[in-house]
Formats: C-alpha cells, structure tokens, sequence
C-alpha cells in the first residue's frame, strides 16, 4: 500500500484538539455496547457479526496503518461463487463467517 | 460557494429539500434510477417512474434554480427476474434517442446499474445494459453492492465493464469505500463516495480518503433518498474539510469541478451557472 504519511494538512496534535471528543464518544459507545451484550441473556457465541466486530477492534489496537480499509476487508466476502439468483436471500448482514469467505 | 449534488434519490424527498439545497449552494443535481423501497409490479411502473424522471423532477427542481438531471436503467435489486427487468429495458431508448418520442434532454446515461447480491441473473443484466450504453453512446453510472457484499461486486462489476468497449474515463463508480477506492481508480474508472450517517462513509473518512487517494476522478454526493440519509450531506462534507484546512480550490474540486468534469462528457449535461 502507497505511503500515506503527511497527507493531512493538520498536525497530529491539530488532529487530536479537533476529532478527541468526537471519537472519545464512539470509543465509549462501542464500551457500553459490549457491556449491553454481557448484561443481556442467552448466548451469541456463534454469531458471526459479534465473531467479526471483536476481529475488527484488535485491529485498531495494532498500530498498523490503513486500518479502516483492514476492518472492511475483515468484514467483506472473499468467495468467488456466485448464485443463480437472489430468491430466498437475506440482506446484507455487514460480516461474514470465516467458513463463507470472511477474510482471515 | 456552489455545489452539484451528482447522485440523490429526489422523488423520495421533499420539496423543502429542494428550498435547503438551494439555499446551501446546490446548482444542479443528477438523479439515478433506483430501487424505490419495493418491488414494482410491472414494467408500466417503470414507465411511469422514467417520466417522472424525465418531466415532473426537472420542474419541481427549477423551482429553486437547480438544475435536475438523470440516469435511466433497471436497477439491480429489480433485475434479478430477466425476463422483467429486459422488459424494463426496452423501454429506455425511447427515452434516450433524440429521435424518441419521449426524449426530454435531461437523461446523461445508463444507471444506476451494478449488482446486489452479486447473483448470476444480476450480471446477465448489467451485461446487457452494459451494452446498451454502448449502442446508444452513453455515460455509466454504477451502484455497488453493500456492506460485506460490496468488495466482491465492486470487482465482478469492474470486470463486467472492463469486457465492454466503454473508456472507463466515461463510468462512475459509486459507493466506494477504504478497501474498494484504490481497485477503482487504479483500473481507471471514476470514484464516487456515497455520504451516508450509518453507512457507506462520513464526511470525515471521505476526506481522509481524498487525503490518501487524491482528488483526480472522485466526487461526492448524499445519495438521500427514502432511508436514514442527509440531502445536504455534500455542504456539511465541504465545512467538514475546511476544518481540517484544506484549500477553497480543493473543496471546489471535488464538489464542483469534478462532476462538471465527468457529467460534461454528456452533451445533455449543460450548466446554467458558470465554473
């Protein structure tokens, strides 16, 4: 992937004074949304959006560029098959389980 | 400032909508063909919606000096059945030729075509509206599939068009996102980013993705429509870089001079107002 360093015409501290609250907010809202999931009943150990969504946070904890790119890609469909027709078919679901082409 | 908003839904708002695009600077808009919340029962329906494409929006739009331009096709969550959605298609010529009866000078191509759940009936479509921008010398617009559906589509789609002997300079893709824009303009093909609350992308990462990717072959627009979606969503994505510091030039760029750019390869796409 191409260097994308020193693009942003802001300074890392100008960065931070301008998006910190902003995203202090989301941070927190991914917390309490965690913690809604742990203070539900039932179980959704198997359930490949939550299976993806904590994949996708380690990625943003590995100091790696291009991470939102990174998470689409863990959360987008690598199959090559396509079906005859879309009869029967749900909606996008916004992840997909490793065994039907979820990135590894 | 003035802006185009190249990409939104227009028979799913308001006219008041029409009034604050207005008044935030909207010049012109380019309307897409598109799925409508629900299955039409008939291809008539389609026929209907193409007239209203064609006559009723350019007026409501004049109202408030915007000027109302569109795309006609089948989009891709009707066009699974190939039988109905061949239907559909015959009737587009009469709405592009300038011999045709119905031709009322604001349709600037085919679209929005693409693929949805990128099925094998999908493409046979898009193959064959492909083709028919082909005859009829048409500019293409393309949706791409959404969320986990997208990547895949997004190179199913560009194959599709790569088979044709359509110059990419003259297809927009839309909807692209991070993992999808690079493909996209790397094979040569225009960009758009789709500004939406929930999906697709914010104001915030379009401009990252202007920052990394460049402001060559890439515009953005609100795409509103019947769901959670913002009309003015293009002037909050130009305050949004000017925040950051970029330059009036570069906003200019890719909310102005970049749709003006592509569109113009339309001989219908003439602006009133001047660059």
């Amino acid at each position: 992937m191409a260097d994308v360093s020193n693009t942003v015409p802001q300074t890392r501290q100008q960065v931070i004074n301008t998006y910190f609250m902003e995203h202090r907010a989301k941070l927190v809202d991914i917390a309490a949304y965690l913690d809604r999931i742990d203070r539900a009943s039932g179980d959704a150990t198997e359930d490949i959006r939550d299976h993806a969504f904590r994949r996708a946070i380690q990625i943003l904890t590995d100091s790696q560029s291009f991470r939102a790119k990174r998470i689409l890609d863990l959360f987008s469909d690598h199959t090559t098959e396509m079906p005859d027709s879309a009869e029967g078919m749900k909606g996008a679901a916004g992840a997909v389980a490793l065994a039907d082409g979820g990135a590894t | 400032m003035k802006y185009i908003d190249p990409h939104i839904h227009m028979v799913s708002r308001t006219t008041d909508d029409y009034q604050r695009m207005a008044q935030a600077g909207c010049v012109a808009v380019t309307e897409p063909a598109f799925w409508a919340g629900f299955d039409r029962s008939s291809a008539q329906g389609f026929y209907d919606y193409f007239r209203q494409l064609t006559e009723y929006e350019p007026k409501r739009a004049a109202q408030f000096g915007i000027q109302h331009f569109t795309w006609l096709c089948i989009n891709p969550k009707e066009a699974d059945d190939p039988g109905f959605a061949r239907e559909v298609v015959s009737l587009i010529p009469d709405f592009l030729n300038s011999a045709g009866k119905l031709c009322g000078g604001n349709v600037l191509g085919i679209g929005e075509i693409g693929l949805n759940k990128n099925t094998r009936n999908e493409l046979i479509i898009l193959e064959e509206q492909i083709a028919l921008a082909e005859k009829y010398n048409q500019l293409v617009l393309v949706h791409t599939p959404h969320l986990e559906d997208k990547l895949k589509g997004t190179r199913l789609i560009m194959d599709a068009l790569s088979a044709s002997s359509i110059e990419p300079g003259r297809i927009l893709i839309d909807h692209v996102e991070e993992h999808t824009v690079g493909e996209v303009l790397d094979r040569g093909f225009w960009a758009g980013m789709t500004l939406y609350p929930d999906t697709k992308v914010t104001p915030q990462r379009a401009t990252d993705i202007i920052e990394m990717y460049g402001s060559e072959r890439i515009w953005m627009n609100s795409a509103g429509d019947w769901g959670c979606s913002d009309p003015l969503a293009v002037p909050k994505a130009r305050l949004e870089m000017k925040r950051r510091g970029h330059t009036a030039t570069i906003i200019d760029k890719v909310t102005f001079d970049n749709p003006q750019t592509f569109l113009s390869q339309s001989a219908n796409f003439k602006l009133a107002v001047d660059a």
